[in-house]
Formats: structure tokens, sequence, C-alpha cells
């Protein structure tokens, strides 16, 4: 088999503010025809600028070293897109080589219908008239599996849902029939269930249409899944290549095998969580619970002449003194929103939630001051958790100082620096600010601001999506250890069920507002009993190729049945 | 990533390095740097004329004779007088270099008042928000569709009652400026807060139980001035139009209480048409310099602000220095580091 692309010792360089870096450094990769080729690293590793080198679409700032050959898919032309500009690289882009890019909803232009941005491909290299360019878009739309494509061609971006959108993104990618298809986290912004579909589809791109497809990602389980051979990318250079099965039983570097080690796995959490059960006092189960909610339902109004927007309807739970509870459930099925309320940040509109013994319906953000002492909260997004212009020491002295367990940042710091030593921090890195550190150092610095106050309760929403594999499992082990020894309760948001599994004592499954599933662990995800439970375990891919292409069959089976 | 840029670097301490247009000036390269350079140069010698204009002018700016008598009206240039004399006998020479200082007095004042008031409303009005802030956004608008040397000219008329003394001129133009500049400022600043407001370290001072006034003053306010500088520069040099448009339409500072270049191009119109070329030439240099010095430090701090726009050297893959890719491409703590100090060395450098 030919190779569409051959990428020879490439080397890229950035200029920044801080000076030149060095982003890839001699990187060796080919691309047979109509095989998937996963790149996989943690951010900053390089795969993304090296696969957006094969299209010629790095800013100005790149410097590149190197040759990247792409042939086209008839093998008639080989070029060298690096030194290539203007016309003669847009005669490249979508013909050879196409692009699907992460988020599907920015990319689609809002103000086009859809078939016309399927068409701009074709306008763009000419080749067809007007009539034949629409004839086209409906037949690739049908072939991506947009159902009705004759009226659906007109509809604009948004009036599809996020999985459709993607599909209409992978349509414009393959409406010229490239050699090959760069896929950049392609399902990254798509929850698990409408994942498993757009994986489904790309692995027809590959069978139907005969694409090579170059798929970046950093989730094994997707390349479990949908690779045929498998490159490890670590600070700018391969250090593994490998088919996916060789790779997955037999890694070779150390690099991939501890990339391999991090990946959370289902199921590894029930011994544990049954472990911590046995443990529990006699009376634990009769106890006061910390957070108690009675048919709890949350409405956002809606404006002008549209219905109020139903976020969480009749929930109950209760979350008992020292027990994690892991909520699961996909975007817009409300578990974000039942955390803010259960800090104060959203306003409750029916039922009843107790937190701490305050009732929050109706609450008076006064009378709620006090009770914030006894709640910590960790945030998704360990960028923009911190106040830029503050240090680390700090931020975490806040909550004392705002209670006035410390006069100033300063008189807090021996407890300041007690807390960043409880989460594995240098002293030192006190007096760094935000910036200065990486993703899993500012999240465990979150983790000590929540904690700062030695709350009874923890609210971690999605602390750990932001991160790497290998930094999620360090901060994840960290969690529990300081669980362990602290023995709050806490509340444990994610869209991630392996993730849930590994802290949770009991696991809480929301969809669409509603809680359709809670039990143990093993209960939840041994023998799931609502069918979008079974769903959501059976789209779940797994880091294990043959595990994971039993468990497709079982999901076919499952969607057939619906 | 928006919001981290205005945090200081690397350095532990904030040295002069990170001062706002320091920093720039070392950031900048090639046609940015020229541009900023100059337009610091230009606003440099303002300000120093300024200053010194007591040690520079060879005469007070209201003189009309020394111990040889009177200067005479519309001398040409010579050894007594450099730049000559006015229509109404005042050595021109004298009157620029004091009426830069006028133009510092109004800038100074007006901007002041516009920061102060205009800040502390937009930061009302963004972070609460409701009836108030929309009562404040209406007025705001409402002034800005106003002409805004009209308004300066009613203000004058209303604050100095038609008298010209040089403190009743200066905080006339001052205040009617500040009446203009203050919807720039608000706009800006609740823009920000309306932003700043939803980030999660907002949030996260909200569930940490601060309260709004420590959370609007600690959080909101210092994460939200970052782009002031730049309307600062921009709405200095436009400070220095309206004094000149109130100056050059009669409601400026009169003669013997204080220099001002507008009154004195007003003055020199007749002159004009006979010939009499220095005495509209200098007091419209001032002008014309001083605005456009502080237009170019506004102008190329715009730029290098937003990264975009920013010009960097280029970089050769070649001479790539290797070692310093460690520095960036991995932003933290790696695989291998199970204690997370391997990110110690990298954080640092990291930007």
């Amino acid at each position: 088999m030919s190779n569409v692309v051959e990428i020879e010792d490439l080397a890229v360089t950035f200029a920044t503010d801080a000076g030149p870096v060095a982003a890839v450094k001699g990187v060796d990769l080919q691309v047979a025809a109509g095989e998937v080729l996963a790149v996989v690293g943690e951010s900053g590793s390089g795969k993304t600028v090296t696969a957006r080198t094969i299209l010629g679409l790095l800013p100005e700032t790149a410097a590149i070293r190197g040759a990247v050959v792409l042939t086209s898919k008839d093998g008639t032309q080989a070029r060298d897109v690096v030194p290539l500009t203007g016309a003669q690289l847009r005669e490249v882009r979508g013909q050879d080589a196409a692009m699907v890019f992460q988020e599907p909803s920015t990319v689609l232009n809002p103000v086009y219908p859809v078939g016309w941005q399927i068409a701009e491909g074709l306008r763009a290299h000419g080749k067809l008239s007007k009539k034949e360019a629409r004839a086209k878009a409906i037949d690739v739309l049908r072939r991506v599996g947009i159902p009705d494509p004759e009226t659906r061609v007109d509809h604009y971006p948004h009036q599809f849902s996020g999985g459709q959108k993607q599909r209409i993104v992978i349509a414009q990618a393959l409406v010229l029939d490239p050699g090959v298809i760069i896929a950049d986290e392609p399902t990254t912004a798509l929850d698990v269930t409408v994942q498993a579909e757009i994986l489904d589809l790309l692995r027809r791109c590959r069978d139907d249409f005969g694409a090579a497809i170059v798929l970046i990602t950093h989730n094994m389980g997707v390349v479990a899944d949908l690779a045929d051979r498998v490159a490890v990318m670590y600070q700018g250079e391969v250090v593994e290549q490998a088919d996916v099965r060789t790779l997955f039983s037999a890694p070779q570097e150390p690099y991939t095998q501890q990339l391999l080690a991090a990946v959370p796995k289902l199921g590894s959490g029930t011994e544990r969580a049954r472990e911590r059960a046995a443990r529990r006092e006699p009376g634990w189960a009769e106890s006061a619970p910390v957070v108690s909610a009675r048919d709890l339902s949350i409405v956002y109004p809606g404006r002008l002449r549209r219905p109020d927007f139903v976020a969480v309807d009749g929930v109950s739970f209760d979350i008992r003194p020292g027990e994690v509870l892991g909520l699961v459930g996909e975007s817009g099925s409300g578990k974000t929103t039942i955390g803010r309320a259960i800090a104060g940040l959203t306003k409750v509109s029916g039922g009843s939630l107790q937190v701490l013994g305050t009732e929050m319906v109706g609450m008076k953000e006064r009378a709620f001051r006090p009770v914030r002492e006894r709640i910590g909260f960790v945030f998704q997004d360990p960028a923009s958790s911190f106040n830029p212009l503050l240090t680390i020491a700090e931020a975490v002295a806040e909550p004392l100082v705002v209670h006035k367990r410390a006069r100033d940042p300063r008189a807090a710091r021996a407890q300041v620096d007690e807390l960043l030593e409880a989460v594995q921090l240098p002293r030192a890195f006190g007096d760094r600010y935000p910036h200065e550190l990486s993703g899993g150092q500012r999240q465990r610095a979150s983790l000590a601001r929540g904690l700062a106050l030695d709350p009874e309760l923890l609210i971690a929403d999605e602390p750990t999506s932001a991160l790497d594999v290998s930094v999620q499992a360090r901060v994840l082990e960290l969690f529990a250890e300081l669980q362990r020894e602290k023995g709050f309760a806490a509340l444990f948001i994610s869209h991630d069920l392996a993730v849930v599994d590994l802290l949770a004592d009991r696991i809480a499954v929301l969809y669409r507002g509603k809680l359709v599933e809670e039990g143990t662990g093993a209960e939840v995800l041994g023998a799931p009993r609502h069918p979008y439970t079974q769903r959501l375990l059976a789209s779940l891919p797994v880091p294990d190729p043959d595990e994971q292409a039993a468990r497709r069959a079982r999901w076919q089976a499952l969607r057939a049945d619906a | 990533m928006a919001t981290a840029t205005t945090a200081p670097s690397g350095a532990r301490r904030r040295t002069w390095r990170q001062l706002p247009v320091v920093q720039q000036l070392r950031q900048s390269v090639g046609l940015q740097r020229g541009m900023l350079v100059a337009g610091l140069v230009l606003t440099g010698v303002f300000v120093l004329t300024a200053v010194l204009a007591p040690l520079l002018a060879p005469y007070e700016y209201g003189q009309l004779r020394d111990a040889d008598g009177p200067f005479g009206a519309q001398q040409s240039p010579s050894g007594d007088h450099l730049l000559g004399t006015t229509v109404g006998g005042y050595d021109v020479l004298s009157r620029v270099i004091w009426g830069s200082r006028t133009a510092l007095y109004v800038i100074v004042v007006a901007v002041l008042m516009s920061i102060v008031i205009g800040v502390l409303l937009g930061l009302v009005s963004g972070y609460f928000g409701g009836w108030l802030d929309r009562v404040l956004v209406v007025i705001a608008d409402a002034i800005y569709a106003f002409p805004s040397l009209l308004l300066a000219i009613i203000v004058a008329i209303v604050i100095s009652g038609g008298q010209s003394s040089l403190w009743g001129g200066i905080l006339a133009a001052a205040i009617s400026i500040t009446v203009v500049f203050i919807p720039q400022y608000f706009r800006v600043i609740r823009a920000e807060t309306v932003r700043i407001k939803s980030e999660a370290f907002v949030e996260s001072a909200r569930v940490i139980g601060a309260s709004n006034w420590r959370i609007m003053l600690r959080h909101v306010l210092r994460n939200a001035t970052r782009t002031l500088p730049l309307i600062l520069t921009l709405n200095a040099s436009e400070a220095i139009l309206t004094l000149a448009g109130l100056g050059f339409l009669g409601f400026g500072i009169e003669p013997t209480s204080g220099a001002e270049w507008g009154f004195d191009l007003n003055r020199s119109i007749a002159d004009v048409s006979s010939g009499i070329w220095w005495t509209s030439l200098f007091p419209g240099l001032g002008i014309v310099l001083v605005v456009l010095g502080l237009t170019l430090v506004g102008e190329s701090l715009n730029d290098l602000a937003d990264p975009r726009l920013r010009t960097r050297r280029r970089v050769s893959a070649q001479d790539a220095p290797v070692g310093l890719a460690e520095v960036a491409v991995v932003p933290g703590g790696t695989l291998g580091a199970a204690d997370g100090l391997d990110g110690l060395e990298h954080g640092g450098g990291a930007r």
C-alpha cells in the first residue's frame, strides 16, 4: 500500500514573547492509504502542530524545517507541502487533505446554510455547477447519516445538534474525496454517547470512502476503538510507533507504559468503595445527611415568549457525612446546576434542598454566608479559577481572610504552607502567580483553597476534565487520599464514568435533568437498569482494542434496539 | 489566557521592567518599536517642557515689555525673540513653552477625574447590573451621541460663567472633557466587569463567602484595568484637541492669566493672510506634535496589547535553541515526575 502522507524530519519552531520555542523536533511519520493513524500525547506534545503542517495551517510565527510529502488519492501527484504558498496550497487543501476540527459549533459559519458550506469546497476547486454541487452536498449529507438531507441541506447550523454538526463538518471534509482526513480531537467536545456514533462514522469514512485518517486525540479509548496504528508523541518527538494491538498489549517505551497505566479503568474503584463501606460505623446510615435534596427542581426562566428551561427536574438524593457521591451525566443534564445550587450560586426553584441544615429554597445570601465557611468548591477550569493578579498563597489565604481566621494573607502564610504541603505542592509555589503553574498544579492549589477552611462538604465540578490523563490520575489519587484523611463529604461531578467510579461511594446518573439511576458503583456499573445508563456504559470506549471491539458490537446491538 | 497576560511574567517581584510602558517597549520590535519610541520621545519632550517651563521660557507668558521697553507687535523672529512676537505683543516662544504647561494641567485633571468617576460607575454598573446599569448605560449613550465640542462649550460657559482665570479656564476645559470621556471609561470598565464577573475566580470568591465590595475591589477591578493605559493616552490627545478647540472658539484662557495654544491660534488668523507665519505656525506645531506623540504611544500600546497584532522577531528552524523546548512545550509536571516537582523549573519560564 502506498503512503498518502510522508513526514520527514519535521521541525517546527514558534516565535513567542519568551523567545523561540521548538514545538516539534524531528518527527518522521508515514500514513498509508486507507489507514487510521492515531497520534496521541499530552497537551503540548506537538501532535496538533504536526498534523496541521500537513495542511499548511500553521500561523506566521512558525518556522518549519523538513518535508511533508502529500500524495493525491489517485497517486498521480506527490508534493512537498512545506514550501507551498497561496494558490498551490489552496489546491492541495480539501482535495488531497481535509480537516475535521474539535469544536463543531464554532467551525460552521452560523449565517450560511450547511449545504452552502459543504458546497463551498466544491466551488473553491471550481469543478461543478451550482446544481451539481447541491446534489453532491445532499449526497454526502446522506452518506454521513443526516436524515432527510433534501430539506436539511438548506438548514442553518443552529438547527442541528452537536453530534449532527460534527457529521456535517465531516461531510465538508469528505465532499472532495480527499486522500487523508486530519481529525483534530473530533470527539472531545461531544458527549460519550454521541462520541460513539461519530467514531462509527469516521470508521465508515475509512471503509466506504477509502480515506486515510490522522486522528489526533488524548483519549486512549478512542484510539483503541478506531486506530490501526498509533504514534505516541512526547515533547515534540515521536517516542513510539506501533500497530494498535501491539501498543496496547506490549508498550515498549516507559512513557507509553505510564500513559496507558494512567487511564482510569471502569470497575477499578468498586473494590475501594466496598472497603470503605465496610469500615463505616453502624449507625452511619441513619446520621443526618450533609446534603439532602427532595424533589429538587431548578428552572431557568425563559426569555420573551420562550418557554422556561427546566435544568433539574424532581431530583432526590442524600449525601451523608464523609460520603462521596459521584454525579454523572452528559452536557446539559443538569449536573453542574445541582453543584452550583448546593454552593448557593444558582437559585433553587422548587422542592427542597437542605445544605448543612440550611434550606436553600428562598435562601438569603446574608443568612447563607456563615454556611459557606463549611463548604469547599473546586472548579472545572484551573486556568480561570484563580485571579491572575494574586499569588497562589494569596488566593489560598483568601477564604481564611474572608472568614476572619487570619488578618491578611501574610498572617495566614503558615496555614497556607501547610495546605500546600497537604496537596503536595512545594511551599515556594505560594509565591508564584497562577499562570506560572501547570494545569495539574493549579488544580491541586484549587483543592488546597477548597480545603482551607476544613469544610464538611466539598463540591468538585469536573475537576479533572481539563487535565491530561497522566495529570488527572495524580489529581484523582490526591483527592482520594485527602478525602480519606480529612473525611469530608463530597459531591464529585463528572461526565466520565470511569473517573467517578474511581472515587465515589455511590453513583447517581442524571439524564436530561432527571435522576435515572442511583446506587453503588457495583450496582450502577455492574447491572445498570435504566436504558440510558446501559447506553452510556456501552458507548464508553475502553483502552483495549479487542475488548473495545466486543463492546462496540454490544453498543451497536443496543442502538439497533432503540 | 486573556486575563493572564496582564500578570507579571516570570519574575518573583515586580521590577521596573514590568511597568506598563517599559514592558511593552522591551517587547516591541521593528516598526512598532519605532512608533512607540517616537511617541514616547515626543511625549517626554512635552512633559519636560511643561515641567521646566519657568527655566526654559525667556519671558513670562503675559510679559509685554522688558527693561528695554515694549516688545512690539508682530515682530519677526530675531535674536531677542527667537520665534517673533504675536499680534498682542507677546513673545511667541515663551507662550508656546508656557502653553505646554496649561495643556498638561488640563490632561492631568481631565483624565484623573474621568478615570475615577468612570471606573467607579463602570464597576458598580457592570457588577450589580439591574436597573441602575440600564439607566447609566442610557445616560452614557446619550452623552456619546452629543457632539463633544458643543457639550464642552456649554459646560465651559456654565462653569466659568464668562470669566477666564488660569484655573477657571483649566477646570472649565477639564470638566467639559471629563463629561465627554466618562462614558468611554464607563463602557470599557463595565464591559470588562461583565466579562470578569462570570469568570471562575469571581465565582470562587463568591463561594468562599467574600462580600461584594471585596470581590469588586480585589478580584474584578484590578483585572478590568488592563486597557486603561491605552484609552488614557488616546484620551489625553483628544483632551488637548478639545482644549485647543475651546481656546480657538474663544472659550479659553485670557493671555494675561495663562498661555494657551488654541487661543494664540485664534488670534493669529488674521496674520496668516498678511504673511506673518510665525504666530500661527508654532502654537499649531505644539498641538500637532503633542497629539501625534500621545496618539503614537496609544496606538502602539494598542497593537502590542493584542498578541495577534504584535510582531515578533522571526526565528528560523535552524537556530532555535533545543533546550528551550522543554521550557514551554510541556507546561507542567510530566509523567515521569510523580511528585510534580518536575514542573518547578518548567513553570517559571513558560508563558
